[in-house]
């Protein structure tokens, strides 16, 4: 299982590569993207902010979930923190499953949860401002 | 009693540190925390906005406090993601 947080771009391919197990016939991969525009205005970055130490500690809850709840054999969930552009992936979930039904209802789940439930927070700078992204402000 | 309180993001901004230090009647929960932190500092726009954790649980507003706690206060979620 993997469950973190991560300053550096998420490089997917290596997470496709470690929850890979020759049972698996399937990976479900979710990945969230920086836009441009969100809510009627031009994105320019957005800055990641989290509750580092209880973050992690729920995206391995979810990750756990996952695993009990779904046929899978492996779950990565990996957020990223700090200053994103436009295009930039911020969050990627892969699970890896004998059939692909589990792996892409396991990767939807915890996308939905984490958006629940990750203490996470973003600041969008777009031209002419700043904002926090919080509650139902947060169009996704 | 003395509630020390930790502050992430929007709050941590808008109080301009990263702690609070609030002083409670003994007895007192989470739902009285918030409305003392509300009416001091402006934050967290009532009970049933911010989210509280202590020991890195989610704690209910009627969770009492007890002296010497750190809890942390934390925006509305739901802003992580893309």
């Amino acid at each position: 299982m993997i469950a973190c947080l991560v300053q550096d771009p998420i490089a997917v391919d290596d997470l496709i590569r470690r929850v890979s197990r020759p049972s698996c016939g399937g990976i479900g991969v979710f990945v969230g993207v920086v836009r441009e525009p969100n809510l009627g205005h031009r994105t320019l970055h957005i800055d990641y902010h989290a509750y580092p130490e209880m973050a992690e500690k729920v995206m391995a809850e979810i990750a756990t979930e996952v695993k009990a709840r779904w046929e899978v054999e492996e779950v990565a969930i990996v957020h990223r923190i700090g200053r994103l552009g436009v295009g930039e992936a911020s969050v990627a979930i892969v699970v890896s499953a004998p059939h692909r039904q589990a792996a892409l209802d396991g990767a939807s789940y915890a996308i939905e949860e984490l958006k629940k439930r990750v203490p996470m927070w973003k600041k969008e700078t777009f031209e002419g401002g700043q904002v926090w992204i919080e509650g139902d402000t947060a169009a996704w | 009693m003395k509630v020390r309180v930790r502050l992430f993001a929007s709050y941590r901004e808008a109080a301009g540190k990263e702690w609070l230090e609030e002083e409670l009647p003994a007895g007192a929960c989470v739902r009285d925390l918030l409305e003392a932190v509300h009416a001091r500092h402006g934050l967290a726009a009532g009970p049933g906005r911010a989210l509280v954790a202590r020991n890195l649980e989610y704690v209910g507003l009627d969770a009492l406090l007890c002296e010497g706690d750190e809890v942390v206060l934390l925006p509305p979620l739901g802003g992580g993601g893309a």
